[in-house]
């Protein structure tokens, strides 16, 4: 069993894209969830619709910069669309709408009769060409040995991350806010806030475009990297991994996003290496193959998530008081 | 109340049920444990071949791109030769999709059944054959009659079922306030539950299907209380709040959806008996002996508990915790005891209706989170909290989706789910049944 190739894997996977996406989607969760009480179950929705948004509009001959704020928009519409006929009422409603919503785009961008616009079950190509033909650095590999990048990964790596960054510190900004506190007494109590003229449905709606702004943006990342997006990528349980990033890190913290995202990228990558090598050294003999590295991967997820809530809802570096865990 | 009599025997029914689950159980283990494995790796492969059956006679067709990809990141692809058949090696076993382009069918080929194959399963060391039909087979179109007429009778049938899910899902949370994500996996409990003890040929106990949907129903209700005893009820006494419950009712249904996919296999199955059967006429409707059967069942199951709730002082005690549980407990009912009996009475209906749609659809381990969408709009458009309410939203849906279809596209028939909550929400937050209070 080779741990060291393991820890590498996880290394590079906590750095890589992939988290720097996932920390963007989780810090817009956050804003939603961590800050303002709201239930949204279909974040993957919102990166799927900026993904999508940019790479129709850059497919149909818009310039990459034009097409990034068309994804931006689209996830505007998308919180829209779903915060309207919802926030009014109880918070379970926009959990089942968002939820609903994610896996209807998914199937939708796929449809045959859209194939025109989305390539249906192909997907777009091709789009990311113009932001790596920027790429200041030179080619080659950067890093320590196994712990390395080659130039295109590390360029955009680098702009994921400045991305996360640039969030981490509007957040820390936005709750150090008058408006930050506004969030937070939603969150505490609709009802109170409500009655001291505040007016709850606006602001929550425009948390719910702030978060999935965010969200959208993680899309665009992940989009743009891989050059390429069809809809099998965009499943209902990438909200879920979301979830997972954000409660572990700590729901309410301004770096918690982050810390979480790079942890959960580094113990998913770490396991499936070592859960790979461990089959194919025959260490579960004939009761697991391959074929269920995957879904044991996605089991254990599922394991964390309610252990987490259960036991440390507050996450690493969250502050349970800020949690929404206790029954008032 | 006058329940204290009852004890014993609910005590003896519940030694029942979980001696059952326990055979289940060992069952599942030893199914589980029988499966081949040949890691020999480098051998995988999609195998797809392209045909057109017009006329009745299969003719390949050539010169057809087929792609393959994972997890949205293509794999590689491979072009149909004079014979249709298109190669394309694989990296190692897993999930797949393929899909042909339609932009190189050649001219005078038919229409393809689809383009694409979402999910297609390759064993590790094995290579996978796929199927791409074009064309028509030489049977009749249908007039417009007798589609609305199939559509009409598919959509009821599906909205019984959808609706027992849904009045199961309804019980719980009028009952706790929970909105139970992994209510899918109910569903797919149940049927994955027939399945092994309906199975023949060593993999399962081979009990004809009737009696394995009735034990799996069982098992179903077990189950139910099983997550209410062992994870719910402790949640409650530690006063979690509701949000996190429903985080870990999201986390529960990754974990059993996982669970469901290594014990069972990815690939869908069917039950071994009833997979095909022969239509009955009647009239406009075609219709299959077994959806009539399905029908029946749904119909005396939701009459049954509709009954349950309201005749009997059990249905009462439910009704009267769901509308204020805190004057129901200060009255003297066991609020607990109540909940644990929506517990299991959903299970029992999830469970039925996993079995249910195995039969019409063919069980697989995402079999019930496939409908949990159509089960929580369901919900929403009967009135959530609703039981009754459950029942006419599930039916009302399952017409509208089958039927719309002769107008709109299938592809897009789950988007008429999302349109059907927005304007719901707007319009009517409190549903059909709903009351106002509830909403806001």
């Amino acid at each position: 069993m080779n741990f060291g190739q393991a820890f590498v894997d996880g290394i590079r996977a906590g750095l890589g894209v992939p988290a720097a996406a996932y920390a963007l989607g989780a810090i817009g969760l956050n804003v939603q969830y961590g800050y303002t009480g709201l239930l949204n179950f279909g974040q993957v929705g919102f990166l799927l619709i900026g993904a999508y948004g940019t790479a129709v509009s850059a497919d149909a001959g818009a310039s990459l910069l034009v097409a990034v704020l068309v994804g931006i928009l689209a996830s505007i519409g998308l919180a829209l669309l779903l915060g309207i006929p919802t926030l009014r009422l109880r918070a379970d409603y926009l959990a089942i709408v968002t939820i609903a919503a994610s896996e209807i785009l998914r199937v939708g961008v796929s449809a045959r009769q859209l194939e025109g616009l989305t390539g249906g079950a192909f997907g777009i190509s091709g789009f990311g060409d113009e932001f790596f033909d920027l790429n200041p650095f030179s080619i080659g590999r950067y890093g320590i040995g196994e712990l390395s990048f080659d130039e295109r990964t590390l360029w955009i790596a680098s702009v994921a991350w400045v991305l996360v960054a640039l969030a981490t510190v509007g957040v820390w900004l936005l709750t150090r806010s008058p408006y930050g506190r506004l969030l937070k007494s939603i969150r505490e109590d609709e009802d109170a806030a409500r009655s001291l003229g505040k007016n709850a449905f606006s602001v929550k709606l425009q948390s719910l475009m702030i978060g999935g702004v965010l969200g959208g943006l993680g899309g665009i990342v992940i989009a743009v990297d891989a050059s390429f997006t069809n809809a099998d990528y965009w499943r209902s349980q990438i909200t879920f991994f979301l979830y997972v990033v954000l409660i572990l890190g700590g729901v309410a913290s301004v770096l918690g996003p982050v810390l979480g995202s790079m942890i959960f990228w580094f113990v998913f990558q770490a396991s499936d290496s070592i859960l790979r090598q461990a089959v194919d050294n025959g260490a579960f003999g004939d009761v697991f193959t391959t074929t269920d590295v995957g879904p044991i991967r996605l089991g254990v997820v599922g394991l964390t998530l309610m252990l987490l809530s259960i036991f440390r809802p507050q996450g690493i570096l969250g502050n349970r008081a800020e949690a929404l865990v206790d029954e008032h | 109340m006058s329940v204290r009599g009852e004890t014993p025997r609910r005590a003896a029914a519940a030694l029942v049920l979980a001696a059952v689950a326990l055979t289940a159980l060992a069952t599942l283990v030893v199914a589980a444990s029988d499966t081949p494995a040949s890691a020999q790796t480098g051998v995988e492969a999609i195998n797809a071949r392209l045909f057109d059956r017009t006329g009745g006679k299969e003719r390949p067709i050539a010169g057809v791109r087929v792609v393959v990809t994972r997890d949205g990141a293509p794999i590689g692809e491979a072009v149909s030769d004079a014979d249709g058949l298109a190669v394309i090696p694989l990296p190692g076993g897993g999930t797949y999709s393929v899909a042909i382009d339609e932009k190189t069918i050649p001219k005078g080929a038919g229409a393809p059944d689809q383009t694409k194959l979402p999910n297609v399963v390759v064993q590790s060391g094995r290579a996978k054959f796929v199927l791409f039909p074009f064309g028509n087979d030489g049977q009749s179109e249908p007039g417009a009659i007798d589609r609305l007429a199939d559509l009409f009778g598919s959509g009821i049938r599906v909205g019984l079922v959808v609706a027992l899910a849904a009045v199961g899902l309804s019980l719980v949370y009028s009952t706790t306030g929970l909105i139970n994500f992994a209510t899918g996996e109910l569903v797919t409990f149940g049927a994955i539950a027939a399945w092994f003890l309906n199975a023949e040929g060593g993999s399962g106990l081979g009990i004809t299907v009737l009696f394995a949907g009735i034990l799996a129903t069982l098992l179903g209700g077990a189950f139910g209380a099983g997550l209410e005893l062992g994870l719910w009820r402790p949640l409650r006494r530690r006063r979690t709040g509701n949000v996190a419950l429903i985080v870990v009712s999201i986390g529960l249904a990754l974990l059993l959806r996982s669970i469901f996919q290594i014990v069972f296999g990815a690939d869908a199955k069917s039950f071994a008996q009833y997979s095909v059967q022969q239509q009955w006429h009647l009239g406009p409707l075609d219709i299959a002996p077994k959806d009539i059967a399905s029908i029946v069942i749904c119909v005396v199951l939701l009459v049954g508990v509709a009954c349950f709730l309201l005749f009997t002082r059990l249905g009462t005690a439910i009704r009267a915790v769901s509308d204020e549980p805190d004057l129901a407990e200060s009255s003297g009912i066991d609020v607990q005891r109540v909940i644990l009996v929506a517990w299991i009475a959903c299970g029992a209906l999830s469970a039925a209706a996993g079995v249910l749609l195995g039969l019409t659809f063919s069980v697989g381990f995402d079999l019930g989170f496939k409908f949990l969408l159509v089960i929580f709009a369901a919900m929403i458009l009967g009135g959530l909290g609703s039981v009754f309410g459950a029942m006419v939203g599930g039916v009302v849906l399952g017409i509208v989706f089958d039927v719309s279809t002769y107008w709109i596209p299938t592809d897009f028939k789950n988007a008429m789910i999302l349109g059907v909550l927005i304007i719901v929400l707007l319009v009517r937050p409190q549903g059909i049944l709903g009351s106002r209070e509830r909403v806001g």
